[in-house]
């Protein structure tokens, strides 16, 4: 328990002594993490939504999001670097392909989900297929929509860091890899930053969330 | 600690005897594949089933009782529930890191990790699964004079088992493909190769795409069986 105790006590005098450096690597982390899943979001979320609006390509929905967990993250950075090499987009192509999966799945279960009932009404009205999709199926979709994103947003921070290990620099990963600088001090502080803010963005992220059923859920 | 070097520090290349193939770096040296299928591939799978069944196993029966308390006493089910999407939102390879203090650099620590991980999956799954048998089937339940444990173990478990089942699926593919990581930590697993090959100064190509191959064709193996036995134990969900 004492070596328990010391090692904390370390990391935690390591924190404030090094905090520009941990700060610096938290800062690359999350911009290589949230450009990813931006780039996700921006490529899965319009294919998932219009295949739930379709209701069709349920099994390429489940299968990807099967395949999305069976590909190790390691695997996947590995195979990019072997093929484009070492930099910033084999490391920003490696997090986008983690991302993907449940954003498109999500999106995709969001929106077949919808009541058909409530669609139809909708198409009864006169609205557009696109009206409907964007005015009726996607506002009542949005939590699932949003648990995917939050979901993505995780496994994309968490992989953010494991590119470090193989090979790819950049962020707090740096810091795990280089234990002969920094010691066990600096890489459990480092290991708490990651882990912050992994917490941090899955917080904010349930917060919409919540807001967002609350708004189309009132009978809840 | 020198366990922990294992990702950053200098790693023999593990080539055998020499030939064009592996000169050239190709991605499927058959030759290697067969020189150390025996000392490097399968104990590597095997070291990864192990590692991965004993996860599963102790997250499933860790679980389950919260899981059932969950679902009994619904004050408490978002309080277990957020604790178990804690545990799985800390990015695995700083789980281990915070760990090492407290288990040191073994197989235990990476244990924890995985094991804390599958708690939310199945949590999730199996009081969803309870939840969703319809309140008129329990009142039946009860019509016919069965106890509540009765009405458990025979009505609302049975009910389950396909968000149970789901819930296995996801966690052992999952924990299947999270495992590699293992060997940041210790050398066990698939990740064991797939690590020493990042480490080659060229990246040995057909080292890391057998083994990563490897993983993935276990995960999707364990899919595939899962799913046979859940379809086996659910036969009133073939009827479609």
């Amino acid at each position: 328990m004492m070596i328990l105790a010391n090692a904390f006590a370390d990391a935690f005098s390591f924190i404030p002594s090094h905090i520009s450096l941990l700060l610096e690597k938290s800062w690359q982390t999350a911009e290589l993490a949230f450009t990813a899943l931006a780039i996700a979001i921006v490529l899965a979320l319009p294919l998932g939504l219009w295949l739930g609006h379709r209701h069709r390509g349920l099994g390429f929905a489940l299968g990807v999001s099967t395949l999305g967990r069976a590909l190790p993250v390691i695997v996947v950075i590995g195979l990019l670097i072997a093929v484009i090499g070492v930099g910033f987009w084999s490391v920003t192509v490696a997090l986008v392909i983690i991302g993907i999966p449940p954003i498109l799945t999500n999106a995709y279960l969001a929106v077949d989900g919808v009541d058909r009932d409530v669609v139809e009404a909708a198409r009864g009205m006169g609205l557009t297929e696109r009206e409907i999709l964007t005015g009726v199926e996607l506002p009542l979709g949005l939590p699932l929509i949003l648990a995917g994103v939050r979901l993505a947003a995780v496994f994309v921070i968490a992989t953010a860091t494991i590119a470090a290990l193989a090979g790819a620099g950049g962020g707090l990963g740096d810091i795990f890899v280089r234990q002969v600088k920094y010691g066990l001090a600096g890489t459990l502080a480092a290991a708490m930053f990651v882990a912050a803010i992994a917490l941090l963005t899955a917080g904010v992220l349930s917060l919409i969330q919540r807001a967002a059923s609350r708004r189309t859920a009132p009978r809840a | 600690m020198s366990g922990l070097l294992v990702a950053g520090g200098p790693v023999i290349p593990n080539f055998g005897k020499p030939n064009a193939c592996l000169k050239n770096n190709g991605w499927f040296c058959t030759h290697w594949i067969h020189e150390h299928w025996h000392d490097i591939l399968q104990p590597a799978l095997i070291q990864h089933i192990q590692l991965v069944v004993i996860a599963v196993a102790i997250g499933f029966a860790i679980s389950f009782p919260l899981a059932v308390i969950g679902y009994r006493f619904s004050p408490l089910d978002p309080v277990l529930g957020v604790f178990a999407d804690f545990l799985y939102t800390i990015p695995s390879i700083a789980f281990f890191l915070l760990l090492v203090p407290l288990t040191g650099v073994t197989v235990t620590t990476v244990e924890v990790a995985l094991v804390s991980f599958t708690l939310f999956i199945f949590y999730r799954n199996i009081v969803v699964g309870l939840r969703s048998v319809p309140p008129d089937v329990l009142e039946s339940a009860r019509g016919m004079g069965m106890s509540r444990r009765q009405t458990f173990w025979r009505v609302e478990l049975p009910l389950a088992r396909p968000a149970i089942f789901a819930g296995l699926r996801i966690a052992t593919v999952a924990t299947i493909s999270i495992a590699t990581l293992a060997a940041f930590l210790i050398q066990d697993g698939l990740g064991a190769p797939i690590f020493d090959a990042l480490g080659t100064p060229d990246l040995f190509h057909t080292e890391l795409l057998v083994a990563g191959g490897l993983a993935i064709l276990l995960a999707l193996t364990a899919d595939f069986l899962l799913a046979g036995l859940q379809r086996a134990v659910t036969p009133w969900t073939r009827v479609r």
